[in-house]
């Protein structure tokens, strides 16, 4: 049981998210959307969506950072002020995603517009999340100190993972809470390409690189003319 | 693209036609690609002009622009909310209404109604708003008052405005402008706008789109619009499937006032930049420097080495909109200070000017045919706001040159005015009687073809170059070849 949840579970999850948003991205870009329903209600928006996606990104690269540089955490816990520092920062920002999260599930039950645009999927995601958090912020609650024994336990599990060769001991002897998050997470995972999280994956990093106009010649006449082979250039990119 | 708007009678078949064909969808019912607002008046959304609250276009920072509400630190900072998007609330909510209930409803006393019900939520509404809910309204306290424009009067100037003897309305009919520094391509996070290289036409790829929805702020014109059900932003596309087989777009095709023009302009990219960030009172100078002399030799041999057919140098020669915008300069762009160098340019409307009342008696405030251009019915610096930044000067020169040829015509057809009036107003635009009769016959007597100067683009010829068109025979076309579904 323990080698599905562990083992088959997070290989199966990575699968299904790479060859789905890859299939997805092929056959209906269209769908590639992170479909904001700002226009039809905007107030508990704000409320909602800000604290919940700063806190989350706050988390992610949180989790990144301990499984990528797990000594530089234990040893940034050594002194008990950073610890406590840590600790409490990165529980606050767990909070602000739960605060954030249910302000936006409250939104979408209330407002007569939302439901418009609410699909099943929503509904999943909402749920996935809400396990998420909440496991998260019980396992940090209950079982401190959690920057530690993440970097001690899990950073080894997920690299186990990456190295393909899984080693769930470690992970085994953890409590129920954290197990959850576990398996909640790499859930997530493979939701990627049925659900909106698709948004994470085309988030505009190119923007930052470049130019401000964008000018697209579709059918560059000098280039067709002056070819001498039949299929000259690339075909344009925007039909 | 020049509208002219002394012609405009505010009928809105060209947002009909324009309804019918593009935007007739789930989620796009709101959108008006094509609008015709009652000025003074909010417009559409309301209170479009305000950018105090949409916080659209560019400013001007040193000798550079920058978006004033959008782009890489502050757009991309509001990016989960962005505060100064439009929403529903400022557009309206879309509704139809429950004709079946006039079939279903129960015997009564009362006649049985058709309720509105609202497009979105299924469910009956009370409909606030809609489009054109300021049409015809030149007076009102809640549309025309509340006109943006009306900050720069002074209060005896709008108190006069408001005088039912002098009450004063136009039509302003609104497209994108396609401009030549578009802040919604500058905006968009995902690259998804961008503009045709081959005609200039700004569009948004849909495939693209992410919904960031930066665009929409950074319209200044708020001519691109967000499809609140596939998640995806829209705007006009000028028609480019007509535009590319050298028909008209289907609302200047459609226009009963005959008042749209459309033709080539040649221009010089590489000045862009260096335009848009000039000082607000030459931007409109500056910016008819851009556009080149389809006759000079040398430009002629320029477009030929850059690519450009013949067949469009040739329609760049019989442009109506180079003739009305610079060779007549009697053109101007609308709201040139938000420095996105639009290309859509309006004929200003020559009102007559106004006899008032004073003490019961009608008193005519000219003795000759026509007043003054100071003496418009609409004050010179309401115009001024909508189409030259606040420069009285220059609009007052464009009213004049309408003024003449409106004189010089007369005397020609009538011959009743004083002969030395009409010269003096000729030499003081600038025009011989040659040019005001060409101004004359393309504003009233032009036929189809020559409001419409629009070159095949030949596409078909160039994409079997690149595309082996057999593949996709039989196909829907060679474009989209899936139902736009929203995203899971």
């Amino acid at each position: 049981m323990s080698d599905f949840f562990f083992i088959g579970l997070p290989y199966g999850s990575i699968v299904i998210m790479v060859i789905g948003t890859i299939y997805r991205y092929r056959s209906s870009q269209f769908g590639y959307s992170s479909l904001s329903s700002q226009f039809l209600e905007s107030n508990n928006l704000y409320k909602g969506i800000r604290p919940f996606h700063w806190g989350i990104i706050f988390l992610f690269f949180g989790h990144l950072v301990a499984f990528l540089f797990p000594r530089s955490v234990l040893i940034w816990n050594g002194d008990i002020l950073r610890l406590l520092i840590i600790e409490i920062t990165a529980f606050g920002f767990g909070l602000l995603t739960l605060w954030g999260l249910i302000i936006l599930i409250i939104r979408r039950v209330q407002t007569k517009r939302i439901h418009a645009v609410t699909s099943r999927m929503d509904v999943v995601v909402y749920i996935i999340l809400l396990v998420q958090v909440i496991t998260g912020l019980f396992s940090a609650y209950l079982y401190r100190w959690g920057t530690s024994w993440f970097a001690s336990v899990m950073s080894p599990y997920l690299k186990s993972l990456f190295i393909f060769s899984p080693d769930t001991a470690a992970l085994q002897a953890m409590p129920l809470w954290v197990q959850i998050h576990v398996v909640s997470a790499f859930t997530m995972l493979a939701l990627i390409p049925f659900t909106r999280f698709v948004h994470i994956l085309v988030y505009p990093l190119l923007y930052f690189f470049r130019s401000y106009q964008r000018v697209v010649w579709n059918w560059d006449k000098n280039k067709i003319r002056n070819s001498s082979k039949m299929n000259v250039g690339k075909p344009p990119e925007n039909n | 693209m020049v509208f002219h708007l002394d012609k405009c009678i505010g009928c809105h078949t060209c947002s009909i036609a324009c309804k019918n064909i593009w935007t007739d969808r789930k989620g796009a019912e709101y959108m008006w690609w094509n609008n015709v607002e009652t000025k003074p008046g909010t417009g559409y959304p309301t209170k479009w002009e305000d950018q105090k609250i949409y916080k659209g276009g560019w400013e001007k920072k040193g000798n550079s622009v920058d978006l004033i509400g959008a782009g890489k630190t502050k757009g991309m900072s509001r990016i989960f909310h962005n505060p100064n998007l439009p929403v529903m609330n400022n557009y309206y909510e879309p509704w139809t209404y429950k004709y079946s209930y006039l079939f279903d409803a129960p015997e009564g006393d009362d006649q049985p109604v058709a309720r509105t019900i609202s497009l979105v939520t299924g469910e009956p509404i009370d409909v606030k708003a809609g489009p054109n809910w300021d049409d015809d309204l030149g007076g009102s306290i809640d549309y025309a008052r509340q006109d943006v424009n009306m900050e720069t009067l002074t209060e005896a100037e709008k108190q006069a405005m408001f005088q039912l003897e002098r009450m004063v309305m136009f039509y302003l009919p609104r497209i994108c402008n396609h401009c030549l520094n578009p802040s919604c391509v500058a905006s968009c996070p995902s690259g998804a706008i961008y503009k045709r290289g081959e005609d200039g036409i700004v569009l948004i790829n849909q495939k693209r789109c992410r919904a960031w929805r930066m665009c929409i702020t950074a319209c200044p014109y708020k001519k691109s619009y967000y499809n609140w059900n596939t998640g995806k932003s829209e705007k006009c596309i000028l028609c480019f499937p007509r535009v590319e087989t050298g028909q008209a777009p289907a609302c200047m095709h459609t226009c009963v006032g005959r008042i749209r023009y459309l033709g080539v302009m040649l221009y010089d990219a590489d000045r862009i930049k260096e335009i848009a960030s000039c000082d607000t009172g030459d931007l409109i100078e500056r910016q008819l420097e851009i556009y080149l002399d389809p006759f000079d030799p040398v430009i002629i041999a320029a477009a030929k080495k850059n690519g450009i057919a013949d067949s469009t140098i040739d329609a760049a020669q019989k442009s109506p909109v180079y003739k009305f915008v610079k060779k007549w300069g009697i053109a101007l762009p609308l709201h040139p200070e938000f420095r996105t160098l639009p290309n859509l340019f309006y004929v200003p409307p020559l009102l007559p000017t106004m006899a008032s009342t004073s003490g019961g008696l009608y008193d005519s405030t000219t003795d000759s045919l026509w007043g003054k251009a100071e003496d418009t019915r609409l004050p010179l610096r309401y115009l001024a706001s909508l189409f030259t930044a606040g420069d009285t000067e220059k609009i007052k020169e464009v009213l004049r040159k309408l003024q003449a040829v409106r004189l010089h015509r007369r005397a020609v057809t009538v011959g009743d005015l004083d002969k030395k009036e009409t010269e003096e107003a000729m030499k003081r635009s600038n025009l011989d009687s040659e040019m005001a009769d060409a101004i004359f016959r393309l504003t009233s007597l032009a036929k189809f073809e020559q409001r419409f100067v629009i070159p095949d683009a030949h596409r078909e010829e160039a994409i079997e170059m690149i595309e082996n068109t057999g593949d996709v025979k039989g196909d829907a076309g060679f474009g989209f070849l899936s139902k736009p579904n929203r995203g899971l």
